[in-house]
């Protein structure tokens, strides 16, 4: 275990970095490896941002928000030796749909035992599944190749820039002609009328687009979410492009070891520190001042928050020029999930009839029908959580007994929809919070009618608290809708997608930049690395 | 036709993929599910119950039987005392090795040897003068492998006797369930790990508690597969794969001895006579001609292998046997490559391989095949030492 002080050893640093979230530890390790003197500032106790783990009961250890990886990038994990500082990640292989009175749908890892499982749906849906599956692998290579470099600039002429662009026109060509539409569609579509055109059989359906809305303020009928389904065929675990995973330990493990790896190469690491403000003078980053009046000077200043929070609260509207300041509020956070985490004192009884505890191994996805789904979201956008939410239900301590006593386990409901701005106004969540927690367990309750007898401690997390918790704007998990109009040149402005801001030396390095949200580290390290290659630092 | 082991009745409902190889004449299970990968992963972070009873077992009793084993066996087995194990490894006259398997001592005159071959007949003519019993009790019991990170606090509850205070390579004798069964802190997968004996008729009530008590962590049967995976991130050789039994060798070639196998730290030349004796000192002086290592291979070469075929790169699904050729960076092929896995959690590709003495050193990079779409490649391979995971629980 490493113990963090809240005191910086100096009072001055190449880069201090304003956050000790995944990416700014991963942008720590990157430029500390690099010689540079850095100091990562974070105001909780622990670091980690929204990938911690937290013992919420004796015994019962969380993953507080972020509850899974998939997007986490191989090769980071070897340049940061992140193994060695304790990564470790099981590959979750299944992916059950329960229905109440029936065996449900399991998806596997075994491709034919998949099939005959859809097959009892739908004989056309089974034998298409894989091909399904090949066809979006082939297009994930193509925004793979996105997520692991830094942006491409369309309007700009720099032959670095259309060299990138010629690249991806490459393998866009290299794509037939079906391919080609696919792409189009994926691109534009909703999630669900893209999925019907290759599958018809319920619960595939519901349960395939849940992936597509997944933090996003949309439902699975609004175009432009068939792109988030992409995300789910681009994970990669060991090299091969796969399914998602559990971290031994919880998410927070996957940060400690990004920590570890920052601390092993010489950078500084401070937590129970809150940064009131960047120091901004003539336009340009001078340093961070802590709450506590602490001042700390830097060469750069590198922000892990969201880009709301950066420039709104820690630059000030007055440093910036009303046009950023109007995109950065255009820019949408719109908080749209929950977490819901219950301790266990025994594994509930889905009421499948299927024996063993194989198919409750990976994630569990409550998305009954299309209609559900879409009424979960028709409830949010009128300022309502959902009665009946999209839940995506984890029970790790079935892959890793290290999280739960023996016996006992811990499962993590994600849920959707909580919108951020509730019709009584976002302020009035605590009061709510409880009855909200009813909704999810009651929904669970419709699997496993003995779930409310396993349940020895809850915590339920609105996004107000996920907001009160970690700083993220709204409560948004990714730090900014996932959705195609803030993405890549355009996240999370245009003209500023390059980690760079308006003010001189100060740079960011959050799921508000390229490529975006989730546990992938890319942001911090596409950030140092054009940081050093820049003279950022 | 294989023989189905004493807990095939349940070993059997439980291998739900039907995936059986014959090991040493038995059933045993490859993976219990379509894939090993849980089971594997059991192994790491929580425990795996693998049924080992195919290895050959053989008791020594007698009060000769120390002198029996210190003359066959590579190591000094007079260091070997009462509850204790000991790993070790057993050579011809020429110093090449026939076998290598576990000694346990019971007491002064009664010993228990583990083999991967049947060697009642070597045992047999060595014995001769001697006042020693070897009987083969393979088929009288069954055993059976607790590995993981958890196996203590399972055998806790499943065994009587200070189970937890049990040193690594030391034994007990123990009950499970009322029946009577010898405990033993020993496993081929290079974690914390225990193995079970018990006789015959008890079996299935011994896998029965076990199950039982492994019930609140996560415990699950595991399979030869994932062994596989585990034993090559140990860095175990495996007889018939990484090496083979001087009696098997058509050619003299083939045959390799305890050094060339890093096993070395288990042979003690200076004492009383023991067979290979002469050529292992000869040996020792002289050098080796081969050497046992470990390769990792350098990933972002292997991934634009694959990239080059606009392909992504693909990690063995499953532990591999079929060797393989290592090249110096002149392409002169210097040795091969015998076993390896991709290891989930380590996150890399490993090898094991014998490479000829003088042709490296450690940390050199060598070049070993890579087949991609159907194309012979070379990718570069870093060599180390034969242990690539080593936690501080399998002796702790």
């Amino acid at each position: 275990m490493i113990k963090f002080v809240s005191k910086p050893k100096t009072s001055s640093y190449d880069a201090v970095i304003v956050g000790g979230g995944h990416n700014g530890l991963v942008c720590a390790a990157y430029l500390a490896k690099a010689g540079k003197k850095v100091l990562v500032v974070e105001k909780r106790p622990l670091v980690g941002g929204a990938a911690v783990s937290e013992q919420i009961a004796p015994g019962f250890i969380f993953s507080t928000f972020s509850y899974v990886v998939s997007l986490f990038r191989p090769h980071i994990i070897r340049q940061l030796n992140l193994v060695k500082h304790g990564l470790q990640i099981i590959p979750m292989e299944t992916t059950y749909n329960p229905i109440p009175g029936d065996k449900g749908l399991v998806r596997w890892a075994d491709a034919g035992r998949t099939r005959h499982e859809i097959a009892r749906f739908s004989q056309k849906d089974a034998s298409l599944y894989s091909e399904f599956g090949l066809a979006m692998g082939r297009l994930s290579r193509f925004t793979k190749n996105i997520i692991d470099t830094t942006a491409p600039q369309p309007a700009s002429l720099n032959p670095k820039e259309l060299f990138k662009l010629l690249k991806m026109g490459k393998i866009f060509k290299n794509f037939d002609g079906n391919m080609r539409y696919l792409n189009v569609k994926l691109m534009t579509m909703s999630a669900i009328d893209f999925l019907q055109e290759w599958f018809e059989s319920e619960p595939l359906l519901p349960s395939m687009a849940g992936s597509g809305i997944i933090g996003t303020f949309m439902g699975i009928r609004s175009p432009g979410t068939a792109y988030v389904l992409l995300h789910h065929y681009m994970g990669e675990i060991d090299g091969a492009y796969r399914a998602w995973g559990f971290s031994i330990g919880g998410t927070g493990q996957i940060s400690l070891a990004c920590a570890k790896s920052a601390l092993s190469f010489g950078a500084e690491i401070i937590t129970d520190a809150a940064v009131d403000h960047i120091d901004i003078k003539n336009g340009r980053a001078r340093g961070i001042v802590l709450e506590n009046g602490d001042d700390i000077k830097a060469g750069t200043v590198i922000s892990c928050l969201d880009p709301n929070r950066t420039f709104l609260k820690m630059v000030g509207e007055h440093e910036l020029s009303e046009n950023f300041i109007t995109q950065i509020k255009r820019y949408k956070n719109r908080g749209s999930s929950g977490k819901v985490n219950l301790a266990l004192s025994r594994l509930p009884n889905f009421r499948d009839g299927r024996p063993g505890q194989h198919h409750l191994k990976g994630d569990i996805t409550i998305a009954p029908t299309i209609d559900y789904v879409e009424r979960a979201y028709d409830e949010a956008k009128y300022g309502e959580y959902s009665k009946r939410p999209f839940l995506n239900i984890v029970i790790p301590s079935l892959s890793d007994p290290s999280v739960a006593p023996p016996g006992k386990h811990v499962l993590s409901a994600f849920v959707q929809y909580a919108p951020y701005n509730i019709k009584e106004g976002a302020d009035k969540w605590p009061d709510k919070r409880e009855a909200f927690g009813n909704a999810v367990i009651d929904t669970i309750e419709e699997y496993c009618p003995d779930i409310r007898s396993c349940i020895i401690h809850k915590q339920i997390i609105s996004p107000w608290d996920i907001e009160k918790m970690t700083g993220l704007t709204e409560g948004n998990i990714f730090q900014g809708e996932l959705s195609l109009e803030q993405l890549a040149f355009l996240r999370p402005v245009a003209e500023w997608s390059r980690y760079r801001t308006p003010i001189s030396k100060l740079w960011m390095c959050g799921s508000g930049t390229h490529p975006g949200g989730g546990l992938m580290g890319a942001p911090g390290e596409l950030a140092a690395k054009t940081m050093l290659t820049e003279g950022g630092v | 036709m294989p023989i189905k082991s004493p807990f095939h009745q349940r070993t059997s409902q439980f291998c739900q993929s039907m995936n059986w190889k014959d090991w040493a004449g038995y059933y045993a299970v490859v993976s219990y599910d379509t894939n090993h990968e849980q089971e594997y992963f059991a192994y790491r972070h929580a425990a795996g119950l693998m049924d080992v009873t195919p290895l050959f077992k053989y008791e020594v009793t007698g009060p000769d039987s120390l002198h029996l084993l210190s003359r066959i066996m590579a190591k000094d087995i007079n260091k070997v005392k009462q509850g204790q194990v000991t790993y070790c490894c057993w050579c011809d006259d020429d110093g090449k090795i026939l076998d290598d398997g576990t000694v346990s001592c019971l007491s002064q005159d009664h010993y228990r040897v583990t083999s991967a071959e049947p060697v009642f007949h070597w045992f047999h003519q060595n014995a001769r003068s001697l006042k020693v019993t070897i009987e083969d009790i393979t088929s009288r019991f069954g055993i059976l492998a607790l590995q993981g990170p958890l196996s203590r606090e399972i055998l806790t509850h499943a065994a009587g006797g200070d189970i937890a205070s049990l040193g690594f390579f030391k034994l007990i004798d123990s009950t499970i369930d009322n029946r009577r069964v010898t405990i033993t802190r020993t496993g081929y997968t290079g974690d914390l790990g225990y193995e079970i004996w018990c006789e015959n008729n008890d079996a299935l009530v011994v896998y029965d508690a076990v199950m039982e008590s492994g019930k609140n962590y996560q415990l699950i049967p595991a399979g030869l597969a994932a062994l596989d995976v585990a034993r090559i991130e140990a860095g175990f050789i495996m007889n018939g794969v990484d090496y083979f039994s001087a009696n098997h060798c058509v050619i003299n070639s083939r045959k390799s001895t305890p050094f060339e196998l890093n096993l070395g730290w288990s042979v003690n030349l200076n004492r009383d006579s023991f067979i290979g004796q002469q050529a292992l000192k000869k040996e020792k002086k002289e050098g080796s001609l081969w050497q046992f290592v470990g390769l990792e291979y350098d990933w972002d070469a292997y991934e634009k292998i694959f990239a080059n075929f606009d392909l992504p790169p693909q990690t063995p699904a499953q532990a591999w046997r079929t060797a393989v050729p290592v090249y110096n960076k002149n392409g002169k092929q210097i040795g091969r490559a015998t076993s390896g896995a991709w290891s989930p959690i380590l996150k890399k590709n490993l090898a094991l391989a014998s490479i000829k003495t003088g042709n490296f050193t450690m940390g050199d990079t060598l070049h070993i095949e890579v087949t991609a779409e159907y194309e012979r490649q070379l990718c570069p391979v870093t060599v180390c030492k034969p242990m690539f995971f080593n936690p501080d629980r399998k002796r702790d």
